[in-house]
């Protein structure tokens, strides 16, 4: 047991909750913004006090969006749909493509081999910006643009570079004798691979795939040039805020909120998974 | 045809003929039933050759046949061998009797068989206990008990076991090898025992095979093993303490041997002592090296002196370490014998007791009265 003091225990409670108050005050400051309209938003000096609405919600949910220029059809659902869709899509393809390769990567060295993986990560090094271009003409030749498969096609930059370095060293942490062992049982390689190295890296997959999910999901840039209006996902969308009669602070928040839910849900569902992940290198061989 | 050949394997890791020559052009062959001991120092390839006969790793040259099949191209699963690793490799989220039991999955065996038959091993192997434990939660012993139940309990060709027994204590050790022994040989089984512990060797094994720096050295009943080691590898890394090393050179007339030790120390004997072909041999090669065990170095009245270094009491028997002929040379008794370092003592070395090497290369040329 380490014996820590009164004062240090205090000073760590309050540094601690400093950190907290930092990370949280902006996500708890929309939490507040969108249950207000645009003009509580706006007073001056904010205050806490406000009456609650939940017009901001209603606005997004029914796609109509009343502005002082007029009402407006936004299509915030289905945008939220989108990103399900996308991201969703993207990261199940990803590791149907990705855990594979990560795992022979990981157990089969051959010539090249460091070379094609260090590739596939350098993906993650280029700016989206610089690949966007030469990708909307293909697409546009292709017939691939504006399409979900499209997106989802685009997305396998984000996601599978991710999900391939990171499960790759999940499998690298298994110990090969324990699959050996399983083999020389009587089991051929694919055996092994799904009843042994697949539960066993199981937490690091799952680590993987939610970080993966959250990257598709944030992403902005490639739908925003590769897709219209109606396949868009919300992180584009929310510039639809961005309205001629000005910002719609209040909706703008409503769709953090909506929008970040789904995330966090996964995250917390898989906190379990993500510690178990994490110390996953402490398992014996 | 043997059980198990080895023909001129080889491994390379790394690009053949340019990485690390982990095992060289090791040849052998083990008939059916046997029990054969690998020995040699850590890192000189008997781990490596486990591995190419499981087929974990391939062999980058030769061939190796089991049971009447050439195997060095099949994987592993078609080999029909069992193998307890060398760093246990139980599997994490199974307990212990499943961990055992999973080796049965591909028999096919009905519950109640599987069952008797890990109650069976987990009883020889005195780990009834722990069965229901999960492998992070045992001691590295269990678990190596355990990885070697999962091996045993397999009806395999071939049973490589890779140090099974050696995080255990020597009286559990000791109450396991009879054990072992017995559970194979009743089954007919074939296995490959890798040991740093030479008793353990002497105990299970039919014969031994020594290994060094990728070499097989000598591969021979433990017996012959002891008493005519191929060279002066074997000679000195089996047998405890080791073998007493002098270099030597020939010399005497026609009535008389003698050996010229180093700092003017000579061993002389009557040319009797010695058969004419051995003597015709050492007398050609001039310069050799002699081996004396210490259980063969006698203290005598007169004989030539040593100077005593260390007196050790191991509880059962003395080992003494006397300055002799620019070198060290250990002798053992069995009585607790008192002899303060510095006191002069006279040792006598018998001339069947003598095994002699080339100097050059380290091959026996003799071992006592015979030629090697
Ligand atoms: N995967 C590998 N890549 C490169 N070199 C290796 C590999 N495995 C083993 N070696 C080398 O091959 C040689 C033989 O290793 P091996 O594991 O067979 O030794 P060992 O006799 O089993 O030793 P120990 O008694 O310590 O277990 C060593 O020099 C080792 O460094
Ligand atoms: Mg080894």
């Amino acid at each position: 047991m380490e014996h820590t003091s009164t004062l240090e225990r205090v000073l760590r409670g309050i540094a601690l909750s400093l950190i907290v108050l930092f990370f949280m005050f902006p996500l708890f400051w929309i939490f507040l913004m969108s249950f207000q309209t645009n003009e509580t938003i706006l007073r001056i000096p904010p205050s806490l006090f406000f009456e609650p609405t939940l017009g901001n919600y209603k606005a997004l949910i029914t796609g109509k969006l009343d502005t002082a220029a007029g009402s407006l059809d936004i299509a915030f659902m289905k945008n939220l749909w989108n990103s399900v869709l996308l991201s969703t899509s993207a990261v199940v393809l990803s590791l149907i493509l990705g855990v594979p390769a990560a795992y022979a990567f990981a157990r089969h060295k051959f010539r090249g081999s460091e070379d094609i993986a260090f590739t596939l990560l350098s993906f993650r090094f280029a700016p989206p910006l610089l690949v966007l271009l030469p990708l909307t003409i293909y697409f546009q030749q292709l017939g691939l643009a504006d399409t979900y498969v499209g997106l989802i096609w685009v997305y396998q930059l984000i996601c599978l570079p991710l999900i391939l370095w990171i499960v790759r060293g999940y499998f690298e942490d298994i110990s090969a004798d324990v699959e050996y062992a399983y083999r020389i049982a009587g089991h051929g390689w694919f055996a092994t691979f799904r009843k042994i190295a697949l539960p066993l890296a199981g937490p690091g997959i799952a680590a993987a795939g939610l970080l993966a999910f959250i990257f598709a999901w944030n992403n902005f840039v490639f739908a925003l040039v590769l897709a219209s209006a109606d396949k868009q996902p919300v992180t584009v969308a929310a510039l639809a805020f961005v309205t001629a009669s000005g910002i719609q602070y209040g909706q703008i928040a409503a769709g953090i909120v909506l929008s970040i839910t789904p995330t966090l849900a996964i995250a917390l569902y898989a906190q379990r998974y993500l510690v178990e992940g994490l110390s996953l290198g402490a398992v014996k061989g | 045809m043997s059980h198990l050949s080895l023909a001129r394997v080889d491994k390379f890791y790394g690009r053949v003929d340019h990485g690390v020559h982990a095992v060289q052009n090791v040849s052998m062959d083990i008939e059916k039933g046997e029990i054969v001991a690998l020995l040699g120092s850590s890192g000189c390839g008997k781990t490596s050759t486990l591995r190419m006969i499981a087929g974990f790793e391939e062999a980058s040259r030769g061939t190796i046949a089991l049971a009447g099949r050439e195997v060095h191209t099949l994987p592993p699963v078609r080999r029909n061998v069992a193998m307890a690793f060398e760093g246990y490799s139980l599997y994490p989220p199974l307990t212990v009797r499943q961990n055992i039991a999973f080796a049965l999955k591909s028999a096919k065996l009905g519950k109640t068989e599987v069952d008797a038959r890990v109650a069976e091993v987990a009883q020889l192997l005195e780990i009834e206990d722990i069965l229901d434990r999960y492998p992070s939660s045992i001691s590295g012993g269990q678990q190596q008990r355990a990885s070697l139940g999962r091996a045993l309990i397999r009806e395999a060709d071939l049973h490589l076991l890779d140090e099974p027994m050696g995080q255990l204590e020597p009286q559990l050790r000791a109450v396991l090898r009879g054990r072992i022994k017995h559970f194979v040989k009743e089954r007919g089984y074939t296995a490959i025992l890798v040991t740093h512990d030479q008793t353990e060797a002497n105990a299970l094994a039919d014969r031994i095979a020594v290994m060094e720096g990728g070499v097989l050295q000598q591969f021979g009943t433990p017996s012959m093993i002891k008493e005519r080691p191929a060279n002066l590898f074997t000679g000195t890394f089996v047998g405890e303490p080791p073998m007493n090393v002098f270099t030597a050179r020939v010399a005497g007339d026609d009535g008389r041997i003698v050996l010229e030790l180093p700092e003017g120390v000579t061993l002389a004997y009557p040319a009797g002592a010695f058969t004419d072909d051995v003597r015709r041999t050492i007398r050609a090669k001039g310069d050799i090296v002699i081996g004396i065990r210490p259980y063969s170095v006698r203290r005598a009245e007169s004989g030539v002196e040593a100077t005593v270094a260390v007196n050790q009491w191991l509880g059962d028997q003395t080992h003494i370490a006397a300055d002799f002929a620019g070198g060290i040379i250990v002798l053992v008794e069995h009585d607790r014998t008192v002899l303060e370092p510095g006191r002069t003592i006279a040792v006598e070395i018998d001339p069947a007791a003598l095994h002699i090497f080339d100097a050059a290369t380290g091959i026996a040329l003799a071992h006592g009265m015979e030629l090697a």
